[in-house]
């Protein structure tokens, strides 16, 4: 049935036609933990990384795109790694995380136009090393809504949204306890995780102490140093590639009218679409496109800066109705091994790294070579999405690698 | 005393916004209302996004609200605020508005009472240099 369905399936061109060739990371860091390697040195590893495992030269790369204030822009790398020509840059707008799977996106976009052959998507952040996400800030836009009452930061803004969830669900703060204790379970079985030899329990999670009700501290997003970027590539050039490549199903940009900056802005997004991660009209394009349903995607990287989140995506994407994350979560479904939607196989973002979410591709990469940590037996499609709390949002459906 | 501890952040509007903060000044709480189809929207923007008119009114409004969301903060991010904690933010639903919110305070309510439905009522707040639009869930506090 689903094999039918990927092959008859409303394709767009590009998604049919597109893979990702490579993946590459350097070893990711608590905040500070990186010594006298310097964020663009770790970036410069982790575009090296990715080449090498493609088994493309850096020479062939002629493209770059990353996401959300990445610090370093296509043409100072492309000066500093000495490659030959740039015929494609591009930065989705931003949205934070929401940018990462569109950069993905942008990437196979370019590639299937014909623009260039090899793109790098990459993103650093070295919050050791720049300032912190969990600290305050002036944004550019929004701030002045919000900071004079003391809304902050990214976890405050979005316990906004998930307080109006409970109200309306009755969602419980106990829920979010079988989002992050499961990742962090995952992440016992990834040595590149940060939290990797850290358990948690239920209990631990429960009496931790409250950074902004109802998140606690194991709710809420790793602060840490390091750098990812992955090979965006065609199809047939993926073939001669040293792993082949990871077939791009689908990648999608949206946002529902009248969101604006949601919960980064001043919370005036439409009453139906506030107790959500704005990604109902991107779960249409993105499912539209790849002629596959909910149920059809066999292992999930859900973009979890905030345990809440991830409830509220398991919604808007149309993996349970409206109201029904938290019991869904609940019943272990997000667990490797027994659940109905394994998710966050190497620990996500609460738990793995917090690379603005290109960890959570690179690992939906790694599990549709079959090379996960914490693999999904006969995992065909992998869903990974992008942002929560901020403007547009973008998702991608990685297909199980193919080779020549 | 302000709700806030002085060294908070002030508001710093752009261009668009500067009329809600002039009309904060005279303590008058004022939304931006297409002249056209009458709608009220918040933020300030440049067009109606109902009927795309460029006509703007800014129409004050009582204050009456309820309460549409909330969190309270147990960890500042802030250096100002580290001995402010726990305090509230309220996200209220001003009445009379189609639904515009203000992001905001209670400033009357232990954190453990607030809730999601209080009526909530216009209480200035005196910040240097000028006036914030907070709440009470007392009549009786916001008259005086």
């Amino acid at each position: 049935m689903r094999q039918e369905r990927l092959k008859s399936g409303d394709v767009a061109a590009f998604a049919g036609a597109t893979c990702i060739a490579g993946v590459g990371e350097t070893r990711i860091t608590s905040r500070g933990g990186q010594g006298d390697r310097t964020e663009f040195d770790l970036l410069c590893e982790a575009i090296q990384r990715a080449a090498d495992d493609a088994g493309i030269p850096l020479d062939e790369i002629d493209g770059f795109v990353s996401f959300g204030a990445e610090r370093h822009e296509p043409a100072v790398v492309q000066a500093t790694l000495g490659i030959p020509v740039l015929r494609f840059s591009n930065l989705v707008w931003g949205a934070g995380g929401g940018g990462c799977p569109g950069s993905v996106m942008n990437a196979a976009l370019a590639v299937h136009a014909g623009i260039c052959r090899n793109v790098v998507v990459y993103r650093s952040l070295c919050q050791g090393q720049y300032h912190r996400y969990g600290q305050y800030r002036q944004r550019a836009d929004g701030d002045t809504w919000m900071s004079p009452y003391g809304l902050m930061s990214p976890a405050q803004f979005f316990a906004m949204s998930f307080r109006r969830h409970m109200h309306l669900y009755g969602t419980r703060a106990e829920h979010l306890s079988h989002v992050a204790v499961p990742f962090r379970e995952h992440a016992q079985r990834n040595p590149r995780a940060v939290q990797y030899g850290k358990p948690l329990t239920i209990e631990q999670h429960r009496t931790a102490r409250m950074i902004t009700d109802p998140f606690r501290l194991f709710d809420c997003c790793l602060e840490t140093d390091g750098a990812g970027a992955v090979i965006v590539t065609s199809r047939s050039r993926a073939r001669d590639t040293r792993h082949g490549g990871v077939p791009i199903l689908a990648a999608a940009q949206a946002s529902n009218k009248g969101w604006g900056l949601g919960p980064t802005g001043s919370h005036n997004m439409p009453e139906a679409d506030y107790a959500t991660i704005n990604s109902r009209e991107l779960a249409k394009a993105l499912f539209g496109m790849s002629g596959l349903k909910p149920s059809d995607i066999d292992v999930a990287q859900i973009y979890d800066a905030f345990s809440g989140i991830v409830i509220l995506a398991l919604e808007d994407f149309g993996f349970v109705g409206r109201g029904e994350g938290g019991p869904f979560v609940a019943e272990g479904n997000l667990r490797w091994g027994t659940g109905a939607l394994p998710t966050n196989t190497s620990g996500g973002l609460l738990s793995e790294g917090y690379l603005h979410g290109l960890n959570l591709i690179i690992e939906g990469v790694r599990q549709m070579r079959g090379e996960s940590t914490t693999q999904v037996d006969d995992a065909q499609t992998c869903f990974v999405n992008g942002g929560g709390a901020a403007a547009h949002k973008s998702a991608v459906i990685l297909g199980r690698k193919e080779t020549a | 005393m302000p709700y806030l501890p002085e060294g908070a952040p002030l508001p710093d509007p752009g261009p668009d916004e500067i009329p809600f903060f002039e009309a904060c000044a005279r303590r008058e709480l004022r939304l931006q209302r297409c002249a056209d189809c009458g709608r009220f929207r918040h933020p300030p923007s440049p067009r109606c996004p109902e009927c795309r008119s460029a006509r703007i009114e800014w129409e004050q409004i009582s204050g009456e609200g309820e309460v549409f969301s909330y969190t309270i903060v147990h960890h500042a991010v802030h250096k100002a605020l580290k001995g402010t904690t726990p305090y509230n933010v309220v996200l209220v639903a001003l009445d009379g508005t189609n639904g515009a919110r203000l992001v905001s305070n209670l400033v009357d309510t232990p954190y453990q009472d607030v809730h999601v439905g209080q009526r909530v009522s216009l209480f200035w707040d005196e910040v240097p240099g000028g006036w914030l639009p907070r709440f009470t869930r007392s009549k009786a506090v916001a008259a005086t």
